[in-house]
């Protein structure tokens, strides 16, 4: 079987073994088949990968309809990177999951897994497919599994966070969906490839535009651009730990990876950043994100709404990334989509060992923890310099791209911005720093242990891989590089 | 350590001696308590056993942010430095092997370990990250001596190298921006890289008027962190220097300035480690010196001298180590009469006493007279007689009158016993060194970046030091009474920054201060108040931070979306 023929299964194994997981008993057997599908897509998309940078887009007809009629699976350097990322993120999560899964939710655990298949095997196909609608159908897909994954948490609250997400994540697919049926009225097709050729002779055409505006809304909401992020703090901090480190890794990620592909292949640079003032939109609600974001965390209590936060802040630098419509600056928001999963999930799965002692994410329960979980605790504050951006981490190399781009054209005031909004981060993460190893236990607190291996490992694995990314940057620049210059095909640049 | 390179570099062996060492420092807190000392052995010896089976060459090639890097650049040069740092790092260690204090040796074994690095490190970037490691680590070797004075010298030496290190790095980015390079060699004149760089290296070489850092810490150091501190931070600017400009003239009258600076005030001062460390910034001196004549005779010379040097000063900081070890004072003042208790200690010292006067049949006879020589081959009578008198200054401070008032003279009435066994094996390898390379210099001369046609053993070269090494022993003898440690302060550069600027500006600073507290009062509580208000409103359940009902959302949906069509249909 060649690779090609190999490409559709990064989806259709998760999805398939999801059907198969829903019915297994018990709790280990479950698991074991979830890691194998998910360590199988992670395998796969780790052999597209250099073949979609190297040879360029592969095309996968399916059911052998020839596109446009049929759908297609269209992989080039970004899709392929983006998936790798979810279905190595999505691996490396489960290594974590077991114990942490045990012990947030009762009885038998498989349809718990196939609901996780379920959301991975949509945000694969998102990612991968070359067929807008059937982006909407996938979107849809990991949606729903997704709502659900959250309302597991044990916080009563979960429920209700999950109902608003679902009530605004309903929104935004709609919004995406508004803006496909749009591109369809006026051009009859949905395949991306065929929609960029046909649509440079509607540049005039109102209903075009409004498919492009809807269709960014759409996703700036799935993707929490500020303000339309509201329904992120809540969804991830009730969510179980396991489902918040897995969606803060690739979510967000997924929805972003959408926005650029209709914004930079369907419709093509020189027509949306025309068309729309999509950069200077994106730009102020890109740096509002940096901000708000970084200041609501500098305040929070419950650290897994801290993070969440930080997160909405995360999301704002991708974003400015993109709204510079440059190369270098396409580069830095791949890098930071990337480097941001590997953060992210690393801080998520270290509190979500503290709360596996403990049971509780309140900074304030988390004093002098430092002494008595020093491996969890260090792994958080590790992971913390990344998202700082220390050298010699991932979230260095990230910021350091995006400070370069922005010198490219020139604006500076930015590098102050990203200068600023670092500190914020510093503050927000001295602030755990400070509780867990300058403050003295609390009276009467009981005394908790380390948290154990099959805990402590995988969170360090993710860390380990923090400073491997922001010393060995071939990987992650190479193919950042590549799916930029994928995206912006022939290189248009902007003014 | 095998591995192919794909790059067609052949069969590369290569380990970096630097991260031997930084692996040592690293795993040694990890280690039971049992075995440290056999590791503090055996780290120092397996990272000499590394820099010797080093073979010339570019390895370590890394690229960082598109930079390419190079991490081990070994040649002639570079070798010459890396043997006497690791030949240094085994004496040190086996002098320090009493220590209890992990601290402490985890601080020179990485210490030693960026020193190397910052060596053999072929590019600018690698060189400045070595540069920044060598001041965090040897910072600890003040620290741990445990006092106030040593606490504030640290803060202070800790401040000065930071600055050079900014120094060094803004030099670095105007350089990469110029020439688009960041291999190191010889430093291009035509940018103000050039200055940033240069005054980073004179700083760390102790250059007057940049050099108070090192007579204000080394005396406060930790005995054995002093041996360390003495032998690698400012050879490794000399050997900077060497590398990126050589043949600057301005060094070479800032280098002959120096050999006099540092003896005149070795010869006003009491403390006996202070002594020492202003007879670094006199020898260090002769090495500018050399670098700024740029000759091979000179440089080659600059090179031999940095190997003896470290060697003969390494060893009488270990002396003085010992004394201070075991009678718990330092002030040639209190001390008298220790040859009586002490032999080996004094003979020892004696060694390096007359290694650094550059008595025939040591050490630092053969190197100290290459510079000499090259500046009368150069042509140059003054640098030449400057050099050649402040060898005269250099006997008299160390090898007679610290020799004599500390070990013998007057009866202090101390009666230390001999300095522990481990620590006259260190100092007996030292000697050795110092003795051997005296009387067998040949294998120094090997080592040298260029070939050397040089015998130190004509008739001229003896008779013209033993002449003048001898007048200065005459003299020392008919003024004895004036030339004795007396407990005073000799006033420095750090003068400035210490005690005398600060009484010169309090009356200045009282003013200040009064205006500036109260202002400050008023912005704290301008503070407080803002912060409380922030608290209060951005706290946990703050206006942007509440659970917004679905509904806020939408609103902002619909925002957002009528925006971007008014904008985008308002066009047309």
């Amino acid at each position: 079987m060649n690779l090609l023929a190999l490409m559709p299964f990064i989806v259709l194994i998760p999805l398939i073994a999801s059907g198969v997981v829903a019915l297994l008993p018990g709790r280990t057997l479950p698991w074991v088949a979830t890691l194998l599908a998910a360590l199988a897509s992670a395998v796969i998309a780790a052999l597209v990968l250099p073949e979609a940078i190297g040879q360029g887009p592969m095309s996968y007809p399916f059911g052998n309809w020839p596109p446009p009629i049929g759908i297609e699976y269209r992989v080039d350097a970004a899709n392929a990177f983006v998936a790798l990322l979810v279905a190595g993120m999505a691996a490396i999560t489960l290594l974590w999951a077991p114990k942490s899964v045990a012990a947030e939710i009762e009885g038998r655990h498989g349809t718990f897994y196939a609901l996780f298949l379920l959301a991975l095997a949509g945000l694969l196909g998102i990612t991968l497919t070359g067929d807008a609608f059937n982006v909407f159908v996938f979107l849809e897909i990991s949606s729903l599994a997704t709502y659900a994954l959250i309302a597991y948490g044990q916080d009563r609250r979960a429920l209700l966070a999950a109902f608003r997400y679902l009530i605004m994540g309903t929104v935004g697919a709609t919004f995406l969906l508004i803006g496909i049926a749009f591109l369809y009225m006026v051009t009859g097709t949905l395949n991306m490839a065929d929609l960029a050729e046909r649509l440079p002779e509607l540049r005039d055409n109102n209903a075009v535009r409004a498919a492009l505006a809807f269709i960014i809304v759409g996703m700036g909401l799935k993707l929490a651009l500020l303000p339309l992020h509201l329904w992120l703090p809540n969804a991830y901090a009730y969510a179980p730990n396991f489902v918040t480190a897995f969606l803060a890794g690739t979510a967000t990620k997924v929805a972003l990876y959408v926005m650029l592909r209709f914004v930079f292949t369907v419709f093509a640079p020189d027509y949306s950043f025309v068309v729309l003032p999509l950069s200077t939109v994106l730009m102020v609600l890109a740096v509002a994100g940096m901000f708000a974001g970084s200041w609501v965390a500098m305040f929070q209590i419950h650290l897994k709404r801290m993070l969440a936060y930080s997160s909405v802040a995360q999301v704002g630098y991708m974003v400015l990334g993109v709204s510079l419509a440059t190369l270098t600056g396409l580069t830095a928001a791949f890098l930071h989509l990337f480097n941001h999963a590997l953060i992210k999930t690393a801080l998520f799965m270290a509190i979500g060992c503290v709360m596996y002692r403990t049971g509780s994410a309140k900074l304030d329960d988390l004093r002098g923890l430092g002494r008595e979980m020093p491996w969890t605790l260090t792994a958080f504050a590790l992971a913390g310099l990344s998202i700082i951006g220390v050298p010699t981490t991932a979230g260095f190399i990230s910021k350091w791209y995006l400070v370069l781009a922005s010198v490219e054209v020139g604006a500076w005031w930015l590098v102050a911005l990203i200068v600023i909004t670092s500190l914020m981060a510093v503050y927000y993460i001295w602030r755990v720093i400070e509780a867990a190893w300058f403050s003295p236990r609390p009276q009467g607190a009981v005394a908790v242990q380390e948290a154990p291996l099959a805990l402590l490992l995988p969170t360090w694995l993710v860390v380990g891989l923090n400073f491997y990314f922001g010393l060995d940057t071939r990987l992650t620049v190479g193919a950042s590089t590549a799916a930029a210059e994928a995206l912006l095909g022939a290189g248009v640049a902007l003014p | 350590m095998n591995h192919r390179q794909p790059s067609g570099d052949a069969m590369i062996e290569w380990l970096h001696p630097a991260l031997v060492l930084l692996l040592g420092a690293g795993l040694l807190p990890l280690l039971p308590s049992a075995v440290r000392k056999a590791w503090l052995v055996l780290v120092p010896l397996a990272g000499l056993g590394v820099i010797f089976s080093l073979s010339p060459g570019e390895f370590g090639r890394i690229e960082f942010l598109g930079m390419p890097l190079v991490t081990g650049r070994v040649d002639e040069l570079s070798l010459v430095f890396a043997y006497v740092f690791g030949i240094i790092l085994v004496i040190g260690m086996t002098f320090a092997l009493h220590l209890k204090d992990t601290v402490q040796h985890v601080a020179a074994l990485a210490y030693a370990g960026s020193a190397l690095g910052a060596v053999l490190a072929g590019d600018l970037v690698t060189l400045y990250v070595f540069w920044e490691l060598m001041v965090i680590t040897s910072v600890w070797l003040i620290w741990r001596r445990g006092t106030d004075v040593s606490y504030l010298s640290g803060m202070r030496y800790l401040v000065i190298h930071a600055l050079g290190g900014v120094l060094l790095l803004a030099g670095v980015i105007v350089y990469y921006q110029t020439t688009g390079s960041i291999a190191f060699d010889q430093i291009e004149r035509s940018s103000v890289a050039f200055h940033l760089i240069l005054v980073a290296f004179l700083i760390n070489a102790a250059v007057p008027p940049l050099h108070a850092w090192l007579s204000d810490a080394y005396p406060e150091a930790t005995i054995t962190g002093a041996v360390f501190m003495s032998a690698l931070t400012t050879k490794t600017a000399v050997y900077v220097l060497m590398r990126g400009y050589a043949g600057v003239e301005v060094l070479m009258w800032m280098g002959a300035i120096m050999t006099w600076y540092g003896v005149i005030y070795a010869v006003l001062a009491n403390d006996i480690r202070r002594i020492l460390a202003y007879h670094i910034i006199s020898q260090v001196g002769y090495m500018v010196c050399a670098v700024g004549m740029g000759t091979t005779l000179a440089l080659n010379g600059a090179a031999a001298h940095a190997f003896t040097h470290i060697l003969y000063k390494a060893l009488l900081f270990m002396g003085a180590g010992a004394v201070i070890y075991m009678t718990g004072k330092s002030k040639l003042s209190e001390l008298g009469g220790l040859y009586r208790t002490m032999p080996w200690t004094f003979l020892l010292f004696m060694i390096g006493a007359v290694s650094i006067s550059g008595f025939p049949l040591f050490s630092g006879f053969v190197s100290k007279t290459i510079i000499i020589e090259a500046a009368a081959v150069d042509g140059r009578g003054l640098v030449y007689l400057m050099l050649l008198t402040a060898g005269a200054g250099t006997f008299l401070s160390i090898g007679l009158k610290l020799a004599w008032f500390t070990f013998l003279d007057h009866d202090a009435g101390l009666r230390p016993r001999e300095a522990p066994p481990h620590m006259l094996i260190a100092m007996g390898l030292a000697a050795a060194f110092c003795f051997l390379i005296g009387i067998v210099p040949g294998p120094l001369y090997a080592l040298l970046p260029a070939p050397i046609d040089y015998d130190a053993w004509t008739l001229a070269h003896v008779l013209k030091e033993l002449q003048l090494l001898l007048f200065t022993g005459l003299a020392f003898f008919l003024l004895l009474r004036f030339v004795g440690g007396k407990p005073k302060i000799a006033l420095d550069v750090d003068w400035l920054y210490r005690g005398g600027g600060r009484r010169l500006t309090a009356a200045i600073r009282d003013r200040v201060q009064a205006t500036n507290r109260s202002a400050r009062e008023q912005f704290m509580a301008a503070l407080v108040l803002w912060m409380a208000r922030v608290k209060k409103r951005h706290g946990r359940d703050g206006k942007l931070a509440r659970t917004w009902p679905t509904g806020s959302m939408a609103f902002w949906v619909a925002v957002l979306l009528a925006s971007l069509l008014v904008f985008g249909i308002r066009q047309h």
